[in-house]
This record gives structure tokens, sequence and C-alpha cells, in this order.
């Protein structure tokens, strides 16, 4: 019998019971929320009994107005064998963003958890080189996170009323 | 009496410059005549990133044919090349390599910027990218564009012709150019 959302529900629920939360399937795509620190358990579940074996996406978002839960790492699976996908999501707070790496269970998280690091400072715990991959060495900040302009600080020669942002209109 | 065939009959050749002609000999400042030379024969290094390079690659082929103005040779080496087209997005990342890329062509060395990336970052106004290669070289010629069409790309090496025709040969050794030289950190 092929694999849906339902029956994968289901069974998802009777394995991790209350952990796993905020079910929700928008356009087809069943979404849950899981704990932080059962992350790994989830997804190494989802790999060896699931056939989950591909990691299409990971990348996080910054909600400021979340207090507490300020980050989302979120995790979009593939089930290649019955083609059917799984979106996985974990909050962290801003003050210690701490996730363990997905690299152990899937090799493809290694760039991308070096990019969310890059954009989002999300500290992937136990990740084998998590430095900076797409912005310069030297930048000291994550300039994903909603307090920092997205316009390039040390630009001299445009006017914000010009490229229609902020000035009196 | 011209050769019984001619070919290429619609091309133009370039003045010759002022000077004191007698018979057997032409007596001329030198500066005209390095000008001259190195007008009608600079090498190009195209620095390509983005869709500017692709308005460059129809610039340089038969369309549009660069190798009218005497740069057919695209350089691929910054130490053969007299001028350097930097065309597309730089990131700050790529910076450093487009200023090493500076630094190993010989002098006298120009700089184009082709289009609005490299003039000023373009609609990329955005934490990664540089805003403007002046930023991290001396650039002679802005071409405006997004991108410039070949037209435009022509009309800015037109333009460093004449930049370049109309160089002092002390220019390079003058106190102007040591300090903007100074002022990116380039010794």
């Amino acid at each position: 019998m092929a694999l849906t959302n339902e029956i994968l529900k289901q069974k998802l629920s009777d394995k991790f019971g209350e952990q796993l939360t905020e079910w929700d399937e928008q356009y087809g795509l069943l979404t849950v929320r899981m704990p932080a620190e059962a992350n790994l358990k989830v997804m190494q579940h989802l790999y060896d009994a699931e056939a989950f074996q591909f990691l299409t996406d990971l990348t996080a978002i910054h909600y400021p107005e979340r207090t507490g839960e300020e980050l989302c790492v979120v995790y979009h699976l593939h089930n290649l064998v019955e083609n059917i996908r799984l979106r996985l999501k974990v909050y962290v707070p801003v003050e210690k963003p701490d996730v363990y790496t997905a690299t152990k269970v899937f090799s493809g998280a290694n760039w991308m958890e070096r990019e969310t690091y890059d954009n989002l400072g999300i500290n992937f715990v136990g990740h084998p080189n998590l430095t900076r991959i797409l912005n310069v060495d030297e930048m000291d900040y994550f300039p994903l996170r909603k307090e920092y302009q997205m316009e390039d600080p040390t630009r001299t020669d445009k006017d914000d009323e010009m490229f229609g942002r902020g000035g009196s209109i | 009496m011209g050769r019984p065939v001619q070919y290429n009959t619609n091309m133009k050749l370039s003045p010759i410059p002022e000077g004191y002609s007698g018979e057997g000999f032409m007596a001329t400042s030198f500066d005209k005549v390095v000008g001259l030379a190195r007008k009608n024969s600079l090498w190009p290094l195209p620095f390509a990133t983005s869709c500017c390079g692709i308005e460059f690659m129809a610039t340089m082929g038969s369309n549009y044919d660069l190798a009218r103005f005497g740069s057919e040779r695209m350089g691929f080496t910054p130490r053969q090349c007299d001028v350097l087209l930097v065309a597309g997005t730089i990131a700050k990342k790529m910076a450093p390599v487009l200023r090493q890329v500076y630094l190993q062509m010989a002098e006298p060395r120009w700089v184009i910027a082709i289009g609005a990336c490299a003039s000023s970052g373009g609609i990329f106004d955005s934490y990664p990218v540089l805003q403007g290669i002046d930023q991290v070289i001396p650039v002679d010629v802005y071409v405006a564009g997004c991108p410039p069409r070949p037209e435009a790309i022509l009309d800015g090496i037109l333009k460093l012709q004449d930049l370049v025709h109309n160089e002092s040969l002390r220019r390079r050794n003058s106190p102007q150019y040591k300090e903007l030289m100074e002022s990116y950190a380039i010794q």
C-alpha cells in the first residue's frame, strides 16, 4: 500500500507521540514541528524505517516576534521510493541557537548547514567544519537576521529615496 | 598603378600624427607615436561574471567585431594584457581576486567597468555585493546599461582609446597618479 500523508502521520504519531506537534498540511506537503533535542532521532528513524533518504533542503527563518523561539530550522525530506515529501521544523531561541547537526544522517547537509550558519547563525552542534561558506570570512554578523538591513552598509552613492525606500514617500 | 584586385577597400587608416616631414624622414613626438600604437592594439582581459559577459562575447563576435578596433586578441592572462574589462556583478568575496588580477597586470594598464553592477553594484544593493569595482581598483571608463548593448561596450572601448591616445608618457610617474594608486593601497 502506498504511503500517504495520513499513514505517515499515523506512523510517526505512534512512534514519537507527544514529541511531534503543530501538524500541518499545506499544498499537500506534510509539516511537523519536533523538539530541537530530538531532531536526529526523528530523522534517523525516517531514514531507516520510512526511506526518507534524501535531504532536499535545509534552511532557517528568523521570526523576531516569537520570543524564546526566534529561529526556525527547516528540513525538507524526500522519500524517493514512495515519492512523498515531508517538512520538519525545529525552533530554537536566538540567544542559544543550538541544533544537532544532520550531517551524521545526511552527508549533503554539510554545506547547507554551513550556509544556514553563515546567514542566520544557527550553531549546528557536531558539524565537522562550521565556518562561513558564502559570505566573506571577515563578516562579523549574520546578515539574514531581521535586525540587520539588507542593503550594503558601506554604500555611499545610492539614495534611499531614489531607490523607493524610506525617504519622504 | 594599383594591384589588379583590391581587397578591404572599405577601411580607415589612422591619420599620421602631426610632425615635421621631409624627404625620407618624419619627425614627431614620441608621445604621439606611442599613443597611436598603444591605442590601436589594446589587449583586453575579459573578467566576465554574468550577463554583461554575454554582451561582451557578442561584442567580440563577428557581428560587432571588436577586432575592427585592434582588440581582437583577448588575453587570458593578466600579465599580457593592457585593459581589464570587468563585466558583471562582483561579490565581496570576489573583490580580492579582482584586485589580484589587476595587480598582476603590467603598467600601463586600464580598466573598463561594463554595466551597472561593475560600476555601482547595480540592482544588487545588498550585503554580499561590492558596490562598484572602484572600491577596490581604479576605473578609467564606465559603461552604463543593464546589460549594456554591444554598441555601448564598443563606445566604451573607443572612449578608452581616446584616453590611451592622449595619455602623456609621464602620466604614470606623476604625483597625481601615485596618489591615486596610494588611495587604493597599490604600490
